[in-house]
Formats: structure tokens, C-alpha cells, sequence
């Protein structure tokens, strides 16, 4: 019955989205404010009946109920709760639920948050997001229904063991509040092409919303590589999968969007760019959807595939891009231009963010969709690998890693690169410092090493430079440079920490990459292997039964000069219903650093492979991301940033002070 | 400056770096990309020596051989065709006589494929598709049909 419902709710939604798509932006064009305000009443009621829609599919994973084909196909009775809660989203169908949700919520917060919008702007907003609802919730409908029904089986065929992992609960829904959050800038530059009215306060409204997104997708691509990590077995953090890039496109495009939305915003330039981002943004969102989905690509990551899904999928991308780019040229010659400035200023260096990252993600995209066209033209199946990705990503990247802490300390117009130059002087000494200690410790030759790292400090570093100078810390007494630390805007701050985050995780990359041991060797019992300062000694085996798994696991002593300091129990497990094995790999914190086990078969006569990294500094690819997540949300709670930012008329006497 | 020099000059600006990382990737693109074949097409075809290909077929069964230390060697199979593949490092979890792998590396002059990479799967999402097809119409397919859909 529950499920019966969850299903009408899904249909409840999808009509009153089709009403939404119309009402509200009819309501613009006749001027009528009672059908505006209608999307505030029925985009609750369309996240209403899918929050409804999505409880009831949950339900049936939580009592496990196998006549749903979905729950059969991705459940286990015996599984750990969390996980059969998890795996609601674990699968095609019930992850497409999961988007739409995330789409009705975003369009439910404007409907909450949004007040302060212009009422014409608001519709036109809402509307947009309805054509996305209730597109993808006829795709579900049609092509993906999760609550189709069958003769109740006794036992469900368990969920891919890869997934049955604390992973699943966090990963997914963080990477869908950024990805497909990006929707709602994407509606706001359709409703602002539709209103036909584009200005600086329209970048002061979008700013926080691509902040939510970008925000959530930064931590969803972070949790997705550090789970990867760990729980693969293979030690890699990023393999340049065409679905870890599908959703890294949005991340470079958002990244710039948030850069040039401030162009816009403080000096009403760039708006022609900035609202092609906003589309190309949620475009590549798109994209990424179709990749997964469309079995176009293979990955780890794809579901299942069927060709009418990847069709329909095919024909949304189609009708939504191509749509947005016809309105776009219609409209666009009709914007005018903004202030004008000089090459060396602060939108010059804006700029050159936007046309970095521009030129990144086009290498990214090239790479990606480079087989998919080689097999259409050619018949012959290649495959871009991450030799391809680290040579051009790497290059095209590198001139925007060094400019990054000119960009904050440029003045608006016209900068003063010489003066900022000598105000980065502690940066570049710092740097280069680093750069000859790093190369006293590693071998000739290895010149790349030290240079990333020196690059990694001064991106560090660099980047507090807009605070300290600020703060007048050279030349204040303690206390004043206190109280004007503490007074500092909490953008200012968020930039630092943003920029300072990148540096982080590049220390992590370069000191990863450069200086990873990998050791392979083959143990019995009572055996020892030395790697680096540590010396490894096979204890035995082990072997425990849980509820849908069986493991073997040695037991092995970590030592360091002399002493124990950990006890590694790197495992095989073995799950029955999908006759599947995985690797529990072992691994162990000194620091930053990792000490990484992946075990192999264990041979008849009590000998085991097994795999042992030295991870130097992983920990700082995911802590930089975690700085920048926490930039993130400082500057949402900015209150010059609100969603329910002030009107149209005072927000620009408000831009002009600030500039 | 007055405006038209300044567009102007930034579309050349933005001309040139979009045109250095097209050329950029078209140039890493020469050598960045593998091609995936059969045993049968990489027998047909010529292949010099030392050029990255992902080799995709059956394990045959009763074909692994393990020697020292971590080296194996197995045959894979398409089953017209049948290539040598050896390997030195851990096999994946999932890997067993009779699935469907992916190995990634080069032939060697002696005709035997040294692999680096070996991805297996449980379905059909790690084979080409035309290659599960292939497989299914000679009746060697032994993945769980129509399980996962």
C-alpha cells in the first residue's frame, strides 16, 4: 500500500509540476501577481509529494520488502539497517529519485528564502525549475519507475558490496546537492534571459545559491575520492574515471562562475560570460547525468545500462542546452557593456581565472568525450588515460596556481602589480626556501618535486597576504591588528581560505605522487618485510562471519624502530548472495602520512600476497578540500551574501560602497 | 584604451589560450590514448612493439599459471584467437578463470602481452558491448543475464 502511494505521490508531483512550469511565468508575461505567487504554494506541494514519494521507497529498503523489483534487486534482509537505508539511492532508479528530490528542495528554498527577488524574477525562476521537475519526473516515470512490483521473493539479490559502506550515505547526497544544485543558477540566467533584465543585482542574488552548490559538490567530489580510496583497494585517489570527471566539469565551471558572478556583481562587467557559465555550468550536470546513465562510457561507476534511458537522457540534454544557448544568442546582443578596465586589475585577474579554468575543463571535456567520437568515426575503441589528463589538466592549471595570490590584492580598474609584487615578497622567499630544502632531500634530477611543493607554500601562504595587509600587521600593535582581524568582512577571509586550501591539497598531490612507495611482496606467517622506517611481521590469519559476509584477514605487526606501533588486519571478504569478493584494505595514520594494506589470495601453503604503499601527506588532498568546504560556508554566512539578499535598488548603493 | 581595443584584445587573449590547450590536448592525444582490442584484432592487427592497448577477452579455463613470487601468466581468449598475458602484480578481486577481463599494457616482441593494469567485473559493464554480444552469441558468456536491470 505504501509503496502504491509512494508511486501516486510520484505522479501528484509530476502534475503539479507541469502546472508550475506554466502558471507562474504566464503569470510575468500577463502581469499578474496572484499566478506569480502560485510556484511559492506548488513548489512546496511538488517537495511535498516527493519527499512523500521518496519515504516510501525507503520504507520498503528498511522492511525490506522484495515484491518492489528495486528493493529485490538491491537489498539483502540480513544487511546492517544503515545500509539497507542507504541503498535506496544505491542503485539507477532510486537515485534518480534522489535527484529530483534535490531539485524540488532547491525550488521549495527559493519559494522560502527567495522574498526579497524581484516577484517577475522569482516566477520566472520557479517556472524554470518545474520544466527540470517535471521533465526528469516523466523520465522516472516512464523509463525508471523504482516501484514497479513483482511476486514477492523470499530473499533479495544483496547490494553490490562496494557500496555497503558508510561511503554510500554521504558521498551521493552531498555530490547531488552540488551537482544538480547548479539547476537553480542554471533557472535563474533562463529567467533573467526571459525578464530580459541582467544586471548587477541579479549576480548579488545567484552569488549565494552557486556558493551552496559549489560548496556541496567541492565535499561531495572530496567524500568520492577518499572513499575511492579506501575502500577499492587500489590505493588511488583520482583516476581521471570519465564519471569523476563528469562531475569535476561542473566543479571548474562553477569555480568560475562564482569568480566571474563577482565581476558582475561589483562592476556590472562579464554579464554576457557570466550567464553562458550559469548554463554551461548545470549543462555539464547534464552531461555527467548522461554519461552515468547512458552506458556511453565505461566506468566503475555506470549503472546499468539501457539504451531508451540514455535516449531520453539524450533528448533532456538536447531540449534544455540546446534551448538555453537559442534564448541566450537571442537575448544576448541586447546586453550592454560593462565598466571598462585595464589588463592588470582586479577583474583582469577574474578573467584570467575564468579563461584558466575555461581552458581546463575543455581539456577535461576533450579527453572525456575524445572515445565516444574516435569510435563513431572510426569503429575502433580507445581509451584516454591519466597520462593524457596529468599533461594537459597539469600544464593549462599551472600559470593560475601562481597568479592566484595576486588576484585578492589587485585593485578594482587598475592594479598595481609592481607595489602587490613587493606586498608577496614573504610568499616568494617562503617558497623558495622550501623549494631548496625540498630538493636538498630528494634525488638529482627530480627537479618537478621541489617546484610543486615550492608552488604549494607560496599558493599557501600567498594567500593570506589581502588579511595580513588588511590588518596592517607589519606595522600595528597586537591589539589593533586583533580588532582588525576580527572586524575583517568574513569574504575576505573566505577567499584566503579558499586559496589557501588549493595550496593545501596540491602539497598533498605533489608529496603523494613524488614520494609514494609502493612495496609488493609475497609473506607466510612469522615472516617480516622492512619498508621504509617500518618493518611489517605476519602474525597469522584470521577468519570471522558477519551477517551477509564471510572474512579472512592477517594479522599483521607494524613496527618502527623497534617498537610496535600498530597492528594491520588487512581483510578479503566474501558475500554469498552475489558470490562477490572485496578487499578491506588496512590502513594506518602517522601524521599526514598513510601506511596503506591491500592484501592478495592467500595461497595453499599459508602464503599471502601483500601490497603496502607509503602514502607521504595524503591526509592534506582531503584536508585542502576541507578548508575550502569550511570558506565556503563562511562566506554564505557573510551577510553582505544572504539568499534573501536585499532588493534591486539598495543592493547597488550597497555594491558601489564596497568597491 | 578606448572600448574596441580592449575587445579586441581580450578575444585574442582568449583566442590564443583556448587554441594552446586545444593544441595541447591534441598533442597529449598522440600518445595519451590506448587502443582496446580482441586477441583476434590485436592478432590482425600490426602493432609495434611497445604501444599501450587494452586487451579485453576470457580467461581460458585451466590457462593460469602462477610463477615466482607474484608473476602469473594466463591466456585470454576470445575463443577464435588466444594471446599470452603475463602479469606481476596482485590480480583483482573478481578475477577468475572463465570471466570476461580487461588488461591494460603492451606486446612484446616474444608475442607475449605484458600486462600492468587487470580490471575485472562481475557483468557486462567492464566489456565493450559488442564484445558481450559477440561472447553471448557463441555461448560463452557466463555473466548473470538480465541481473542488476
Amino acid at each position: 500500500m505504501i509503496v502504491e502511494l509512494g508511486h501516486l505521490a510520484l505522479v501528484l508531483a509530476f502534475a503539479l509540476a507541469v502546472v508550475q512550469s506554466i502558471v507562474p511565468i504566464w503569470g510575468t508575461f500577463s502581469g499578474d501577481r496572484r499566478l506569480m505567487a502560485t510556484a511559492d504554494t506548488s513548489s512546496l506541494g511538488i517537495l511535498f509529494f516527493v519527499t512523500l514519494s521518496f519515504g516510501a521507497l525507503m520504507w520498503s529498503y528498511a522492511v525490506s520488502d522484495f515484491s518492489v523489483v528495486n528493493v529485490w534487486q538491491n537489498s539483502h534482509s540480513q544487511m546492517p539497517f544503515l545500509f539497507k537505508l542507504t541503498g535506496t539511492w544505491g542503485n539507477h532508479e532510486g537515485s534518480m529519485l534522489l535527484w529530483v528530490f534535490i531539485l524540488a528542495l532547491f525550488a521549495a528554498a527559493v519559494s522560502l528564502f527567495g522574498s526579497a527577488l524581484p516577484p517577475s524574477l522569482r516566477a520566472n525562476v520557479q517556472g524554470v525549475q518545474a520544466w527540470l521537475l517535471a521533465t526528469f519526473l516523466l523520465f522516472i516515470l516512464l523509463t525508471s519507475n523504482p516501484f514497479a512490483r513483482q511476486e514477492a521473493a523470499l530473499e533479495g539479490q544483496d547490494l553490490n558490496p562496494i557500496l555497503q559502506d558508510i561511503g554510500l550515505a554521504i558521498h551521493p547526497p552531498m555530490l547531488y546537492l552540488g551537482y544538480v544544485g547548479f539547476s537553480i543558477t542554471f533557472a535563474f540566467a533562463i529567467a533573467a534571459l526571459i525578464d530580459g533584465k541582467i544586471d548587477s543585482a541579479w549576480a548579488r542574488w545567484v552569488r549565494p545559491w552557486t556558493f551552496i552548490a559549489w560548496t556541496f559538490l567541492t565535499a561531495g567530489i572530496s567524500m568520492g575520492s577518499y572513499w575511492a580510496y579506501y575502500e577499492l583497494g587500489w590505493g588511488g585517489w583520482w583516476f581521471w574515471d570519465p564519471v569523476e570527471n563528469a562531475s569535476f566539469l561542473p566543479w571548474l565551471s562553477g569555480t568560475a562562475l562564482l569568480h566571474s558572478a563577482l565581476v558582475m556583481e561589483k562592476r556590472d562587467a562579464l554579464k554576457i560570460w557570466t550567464v553562458l557559465l550559469a548554463i554551461l555550468t548545470f549543462s555539464l550536470s547534464l552531461l555527467g547525468t548522461f554519461l552515468v546513465r547512458s552506458g556511453v562510457l565505461t566506468s566503475v561507476h555506470t549503472f546499468a545500462s539501457d539504451p531508451t534511458r540514455g535516449l531520453f537522457i539524450l533528448a533532456i540534454l538536447s531540449a534544455f542546452v540546446g534551448g538555453a544557448l537559442f534564448l541566450f544568442i537571442l537575448r544576448s546582443s541586447r546586453l550592454e557593456a560593462g565598466g571598462l578596465f585595464a589588463p592588470v586589475s582586479r577583474e583582469g585577474a577574474l578573467v584570467f581565472n575564468n579563461l584558466i579554468l575555461s581552458a581546463a575543463a575543455a581539456t577535461v571535456l576533450i579527453g572525456t568525450l575524445y572515445p565516444v567520437v574516435y569510435e563513431a568515426f572510426t569503429d575502433a575503441k580507445i581509451s584516454v588515460g591519466a597520462p593524457f589528463f596529468n599533461l594537459t589538466f597539469g600544464l593549462v592549471m599551472i600559470p593560475l596556481l601562481i597568479a592566484v595570490p595576486f588576484g585578492p590584492l589587485l585593485a578594482w580598474k587598475r592594479g598595481d602589480l609592481l607595489g602587490i609584487s613587493q606586498r608577496l615578497m614573504f610568499a616568494f622567499l617562503a617558497a623558495i626556501l622550501v623549494i631548496i630544502l625540498t630538493g636538498a632531500f630528494t634525488q638529482k634530477g627530480q627537479w618537478l618535486a621541489p617546484l610543486g611543493v615550492g608552488l604549494a607554500v607560496w599558493l599557501m601562504v600567498g594567500s593570506f597576504a589581502e588579511v595580513i595587509q588588511r590588518a596592517g600587521l607589519r606595522k600595528a600593535t597586537l591589539a589593533v591588528a586583533s580588532r582588525r582581524l576580527a572586524g575583517l568582512p568574513r569574504s575576505v577571509w573566505a577567499t584566503a581560505l579558499a586559496h589557501c586550501g588549493i595550496g593545501v591539497t596540491l602539497l598533498g598531490i605533489v608529496c603523494v605522487t613524488a614520494f609514494e612507495t609502493e612495496t609488493i611482496t609475497v609473506l607466510k606467517p612469522a615472516e617480516s618485510v622492512v619498508v621504509g622506517e617500518f618493518s611489517l611481521r605476519h602474525e597469522g590469519y584470521a577468519s570471522r562471519t558477519a551477517d551477509n559476509y564471510s572474512e579472512r584477514s592477517a594479522r599483521i605487526s607494524i613496527f618502527k624502530s623497534g617498537e610496535i606501533v600498530a597492528v594491520g588486519t588487512p581483510s578479503k571478504r566474501f558475500f554469498p548472495a552475489r558470490q562477490m569478493p572485496t578487499s578491506e584494505a588496512s590502513i594506518h595514520t602517522f601524521g599526514f602520512s598513510q601506511l596503506y594494506l591491500a592484501l592478495g589470495d592467500v595461497e595453499g601453503d599459508g602464503n599471502v600476497t601483500l601490497r603496502i604503499w607509503w602514502k607521504p601527506m595524503i591526509l592534506l588532498i582531503w584536508l585542502g578540500t576541507v578548508i575550502m568546504v569550511i570558506a565556503g560556508v563562511i562566506s554564505l554566512s557573510d551577510r553582505r551574501l544572504r539568499i534573501g539578499a536585499p532588493a534591486r535598488r539598495k543592493s547597488k548603493g550597497k555594491a558601489a560602497s564596497h568597491a | 584604451m578606448n572600448r574596441r581595443t580592449n575587445r579586441l584584445m581580450w578575444i585574442a587573449v582568449v583566442g590564443c589560450v583556448m587554441a594552446l590547450a586545444i593544441g595541447l590536448s591534441m598533442y597529449a592525444l598522440r600518445s595519451g590514448i590506448s587502443f582496446a582490442m580482441s586477441p583476434s584484432e590485436l592478432k590482425a592487427a600490426s602493432v609495434e612493439p611497445g604501444q599501450r592497448i587494452r586487451l579485453f577477452g576470457l580467461v581460458e579455463q585451466g590457462s593460469v599459471k602462477k610463477g615466482e613470487g607474484l608473476n602469473v601468466k594466463f591466456t585470454l581468449t576470445d575463443p577464435e584467437e588466444a594471446v599470452v598475458v603475463e602479469f606481476n602484480k596482485i590480480l583483482p578481486d573478481l578475477f577468475r578463470e572463465g570471466q570476461g577481463i580487461i588488461t591494460e599494457g603492451s606486446l612484446a616482441a616474444d608475442g607475449v602481452f605484458r600486462a600492468d593494469t587487470v580490471l575485472a567485473k562481475h557483468d557486462e559493464n567492464y566489456m565493450p558491448a559488442d564484445m558481450a554480444e559477440k561472447l553471448k552469441q557463441q555461448g560463452v558468456w557466463k555473466g548473470e543475464e538480465g541481473a542488476g536491470k
